[in-house]
């Protein structure tokens, strides 16, 4: 466990504790909406994937998606959490243009997903459990566009009624890192799982991110909701923000108001919601369109025997059978695909040159391409063939970053990159003695230097063979035979 | 159309006597004579003579369904394709659904003719269909020697005046408090409200999601088994659709009722309740007994309690299901100085007294601080008044009750005090509240003249006994009154 | 539980129904009417009974995953009393 006071905030009146709890909701992986057959495809025409039911015609009624209950209890079992055979849908009324019903079908009493917990890591490697409060099933609002006319509001239904679980978090967050942890892990899972794509651009996955503060030891502050953030930086930057005004606030002599506030991407700071002040009673009642949702025990089992290795087991796994350090292992682990990048390299082939090999040079090549390691120009087989022609010497170490330059330029393999560069490595003994002795020949002033006990020259006759030959020399025949030359 | 029903029909029309056309041109006919009733708030003669020309040719082609050609009344609470759709409301001004109920369409691909859509009262609340926007259906019926206009019951008023004024052969209701039966007892008609799960609720407006059911209202016990069974099964669009096989209910017509055990509650009167009621009641325990059927005295304990469960429940539910009619997608929309007052105005003029009275009741029960003083304490009253049944149906096949507490008032007697206008569903309401089927079937006249009916209550899914002991009834009854034509004379 | 105006006026405002104020008495009058009606419930002991969640005795059915809906723009707005562009639009909303 870490020191809760590493976390701490010096005010004017001394240190402060950052409270953060978060819902996270997150669009299910499903080809139609949860109460309707409509589509729930990205970017369609305005009203293009909307049915009579995400629509609220009169007389429509919901039938759920099968699917979505599937996906969300598989989310609850990644989450370890308590899964309950009996869950309830409610409806939570209130009124706004794109929610076409009056009412959101939700889970209020009994989600389907009860306590849980989920381990985010942190940038030091360590490790901390956080508590998941509940998970349930949700519609999503459909979409108000303000910007289009001077004087009008446009609505777009596409995304009413695609399906969403809501993901609350126990207020155990301690900073901007953990809320950013806490997401990052969040998505791994989801994505793992392949419950979630965990888009946030498209608005997959969105946070209310909860903010009080404290002094250490006191009780909970007030707290304001920051609604919708979608992005890791935003949430982060978020709670800095709103951590720093809470406390300003407070140590004025001002009190904070419970409130939901928005945060303005461009500037940087959150704002109280105009829309929100309005005292809200969502009259919340059991959906009468719809039974309770009952699960099988034995159903929700084999949804367990069939979860995929988790994030955490995965990097445990890692750290045990490829001696990775936890550092590298929780790199490697934060996306499925690079893990089994990772394992199909790793395949027959030193593990820890393959996680060196894979953490540095290559994430700063992908990184820098801003492709998909799918769509990447190295492949798992290219990068093998690479680190196998430096592993069997046919390279040196350095030149490998050199080939490896050179195949992310041409898309050729190792090989023959190799070979139309003629970067294959001497060992040929009478090449690299002619090209010492040439060096020898030119320093003779530094050779007497060297040998009047001037050990470090070492290097420098190193490196000027090394040049001369265009780096090729094979390092450890060139240290053999230089140190047998320089010998009285 | 006065000799009509529609199984007489049906036998003319198989044999080649009588054609759709004929038929729904006769039909038309009456329908446009009865307009003083304002039973109807669309009619659709010319789509009724398309449907009647589809039914002759199917007939030819040999493929005529259950209700091949017989023309019919829709309660304008069922959304019809392309047909002007109100429930009687403001509020929905305009509105052509792009979809048709399943009910319905279960209806058409059995061959029936839509005659157009009826008056109902504004959403199905009500209880005389004087709370319709398109204005109060007048009773086919008179007192005797008093021409004052009298209330054909509701909500399914227009749907009653319309098969007791004799121009439809049937009519389509919903109940979710009394709505098909009450009016059926007012007007001398059969009705029934199936089982809850029976008819499929997808493509009717809603009014109370946990109580609405759709049922035929018909002259006799057979024709409404005869259209009931073209209108129940299952439907995958509605999650509380029931999965069962729908029975042919005329098989069950003309079985004896020995071995039958008739259930007879003792809570199921009233104060000031006419004596002629409890005569009429005493009467049908008689004629039951009559018929072979063995009579139980039976106690339905928390009955009274049914009546104020309902004006939570019902309310609540109403108060969400309203929610959508906010000037955005469909119907009236009554600019405002922004969006809250826009929603505000459009739902203000959009909704008559009575509907904002209701959500007013919904939108208080449901809200913080109450929900559990009321909402949930009405659903819980709701399970004893279940449990009271199911106890019952240990010891009976059917229950049988009167339909209602008095027999119609005049217009405009009852409006001024909405719970005395309440009280009429008092014999009615429990039923919904348990989702068991109940059955109007028309018994005699009150000493004013006035039909009078008997209301029968069976197991859940279990039509099939109370369309055999209803046409016992029937059949002792021999109920043959009609309303003398004033209206033909009015026009 | 007696409604006074306020309460009304606020359950008004919760329900998005405009009333005047020389409403709120007769409306209250009317609430009050009903709920006093329905207090009769009061009397009932509930203890230990479960409240009824549905009204037919069965599971609740699950669906397919498929797309058998939407790509109905035109019938989706069709009714709408306004419309542009394919999207609903109502007063700006202030957020």
């Amino acid at each position: 466990m870490t020191d809760p006071a590493k976390n701490y905030v010096e005010g004017a009146t001394g240190p402060w504790e950052i409270v953060i709890g978060m819902e996270v909701h997150a669009q299910l992986q499903s080809q139609s909406k949860l109460f309707s057959g409509a589509s729930t495809t990205f970017g369609a025409e305005p009203n293009s994937q909307v049915s009579f039911v995400d629509a609220a015609f009169p007389g429509m009624l919901p039938v759920i998606n099968g699917k979505c209950i599937e996906l969300a209890v598989r989310t609850g079992l990644g989450l370890k959490a308590e899964i309950n055979l009996h869950s309830v849908f409610d409806r939570k009324n209130y009124f706004y243009p794109d929610l076409p019903s009056g009412y959101q079908i939700s889970q209020f009493l009994q989600p389907v997903v009860g306590k849980g917990k989920l381990v985010i890591d942190l940038p030091d490697g360590s490790a901390r459990e956080v508590g998941i409060t509940r998970l349930h099933l949700e519609q999503d609002a459909g979409k108000s566009l303000h910007d289009q006319s001077p004087n009008l509001t446009f609505i777009d239904l596409n995304r009413s009624g695609v399906a969403l679980m809501e993901i609350v978090s126990e207020p155990d967050l301690r900073s901007a890192e953990e809320a950013g942890a806490y997401l990052k892990k969040l998505r791994a899972i989801v994505r793992y799982l392949g419950t979630c794509d965990g888009n946030m651009e498209e608005g997959s996955m969105r946070a209310d991110v909860n903010v009080s503060v404290r002094k250490p030891g006191q009780p909970f502050g007030t707290r304001c909701e920051i609604k919708n953030v979608n992005s890791i930086r935003f949430v982060q930057q978020a709670v800095e923000y709103e951590s720093r005004r809470q406390i300003d606030i407070i140590e004025g002599g001002g009190k904070i108001s419970q409130e939901t506030r928005l945060f303005d991407t461009g500037k940087g700071v959150t704002r109280s919601m105009r829309s929100k002040e309005e005292a809200h009673d969502y009259r919340y009642f059991p959906d009468p369109d719809l039974l309770p949702l009952e699960l099988d025990a034995a159903w929700v089992e084999e949804l367990r025997r069939n979860l995929p290795e988790l994030p955490d087991d995965k990097k445990a796994r890692f750290i045990s059978q490829y001696g990775l350090s936890p550092y590298d292992a929780g790199v490697l682990v934060a996306e499925q695909e690079s893990a089994h990048f990772f394992e199909t390299v790793a395949k027959g082939r030193d593990a820890k040159m393959v996680s060196n090999w894979i953490t540095g040079d290559f994430f700063a090549a992908l990184n820098k391409s801003g492709q998909s390691l799918q769509d990447f120009v190295i492949d798992a087989e290219k990068l093998g063939g690479l680190l196998d022609v430096i592993a069997d010497g046919t390279v040196s170490n350095s030149l490998g970053k050199q080939v490896f330059a050179a195949m992310l330029e041409s898309g050729k393999d190792a090989m023959a990159v190799i070979d139309e560069k003629g970067l294959r490595q001497v060992t040929d003994t009478g090449a690299i003695d002619k090209a010492i002795d040439a060096i020898l020949a030119a320093n003779a002033d530094k050779l007497a230097e060297y040998r009047s006990g001037k050990d470090k020259l070492f290097g420098f006759f190193v490196g000027q063979v090394m040049k001369a030959m265009g780096g090729k020399a094979n390092p450890a025949a060139l240290n053999d035979l230089l140190r047998k030359k320089l010998a009285p | 159309m006065d000799g009509f029903t529609i199984a007489g029909a049906r036998d003319r029309l198989t044999k080649g006597d009588l054609s759709a056309r004929e038929l729904t041109q006769t039909a038309i006919k009456a329908m446009e004579a009865a307009r003083p009733l304002n039973a109807m708030i669309t009619e659709t003669a010319d789509k009724a003579l398309d449907m009647a020309d589809a039914a002759d040719a199917r007939r030819k082609s040999g493929e005529a369904g259950l209700l091949n050609g017989i023309p019919l009344a829709i309660k304008d609470l069922f959304c019809t394709e392309g047909v002007l759709t109100t429930a009687a409301s403001h509020i929905l001004d305009g509105f052509h659904p792009p979809y048709e109920s399943t009910v319905t369409a279960n209806l058409w691909k059995a061959g029936a003719v839509m005659l157009g859509k009826a008056n109902l009262d504004e959403f199905a609340m009500g209880s005389s269909n004087e709370t319709s926007f398109y204005g109060p259906v007048k009773s086919p019926w008179r007192r005797r020697d008093d021409n004052a206009g009298l209330v054909p019951g509701g909500s399914s008023g227009g749907s009653a005046a319309a098969v007791a004024s004799g121009f439809a052969l049937g009519a389509t209701g919903t109940d979710t408090g009394g709505s098909i039966r009450q009016p059926a007892g007012f007007t001398g008609i059969v009705g029934i409200k199936p089982t809850y799960g029976r008819c499929s609720r997808w493509g009717i407006v809603a009014f109370a999601s946990s109580l609405d059911q759709a049922g035929p209202m018909t002259r006799t016990v057979r024709d409404a088994a005869i259209m009931l069974r073209a209108m129940a099964g299952f439907d995958a669009k509605d999650s509380t659709s029931v999965e069962a096989p729908v029975p042919d209910y005329e098989a069950a017509l003309g079985q004896s009722l020995k071995g039958l055990r008739i259930g007879i509650p003792k809570e199921y009167r009233v104060d000031n309740m006419p004596a002629e009621i409890e005569t009429l009641w005493q009467q049908g325990i008689a004629w039951l007994r009559d018929a072979g059927a063995e009579i139980v005295d039976i106690t339905l304990p928390h009955t009274k309690y049914a009546l104020p469960t309902y004006y939570i429940v019902a309310p609540a539910e109403a108060s969400s299901n309203l929610a959508r009619y906010d000037g955005v997608r469909f119907g009236l929309r009554v600019p405002g100085k922004d969006l809250t007052d826009t929603y505000e105005r459009t739902r203000a003029e959009g909704f008559g007294a009575e509907v904002r009275r209701r959500i007013m009741v919904g939108t208080y029960v449901l809200s913080a601080g109450y929900y559990d003083a009321y909402y949930l304490k009405a659903q819980k009253v709701r399970t004893l008044i279940l449990r009271d049944f199911e106890e019952a149906f240990g010891k009976v096949d059917a229950i049988l009750t009167p339909t209602a507490p008095s027999t119609a008032f005049a217009v405009g007697a009852k409006t001024n005090d909405p719970v005395e206008m309440y009280l009429n569903d008092v014999f009615t309401v429990p039923v919904n509240l348990a989702g068991l089927p109940g059955m109007s079937v028309p018994a005699g006249l009150g000493s004013d003249g006035l039909p009078l009916g008997l209301q029968l209550i069976g197991k859940a899914f279990d039509e099939s006994t109370l369309f055999r002991v209803g046409e016992a009834i029937e059949r002792a009854a021999n109920f043959t009154a009609r309303p003398e034509k004033w209206w033909e004379a009015a026009r | 539980m007696s409604l006074d105006n306020a309460t009304v006026a606020k359950i008004a405002r919760l329900a998005r129904l405009r009333i005047d104020e020389a409403a709120l008495a007769p409306m209250a009058k009317e609430l009050n009417g009903i709920l006093d009606f329905v207090a009769q419930l009061e009397q009932v002991d509930v203890t230990g009974v479960a409240p009824m969640t549905s009204t037919v005795a069965m599971k609740l059915r699950w669906r397919a995953d498929e797309v058998t809906d939407g790509g109905n723009a035109e019938k989706v707005t069709q009714n709408a009393p306004n419309a542009e562009s394919g999207f609903f639009t109502v007063p700006k909303v202030i957020e």
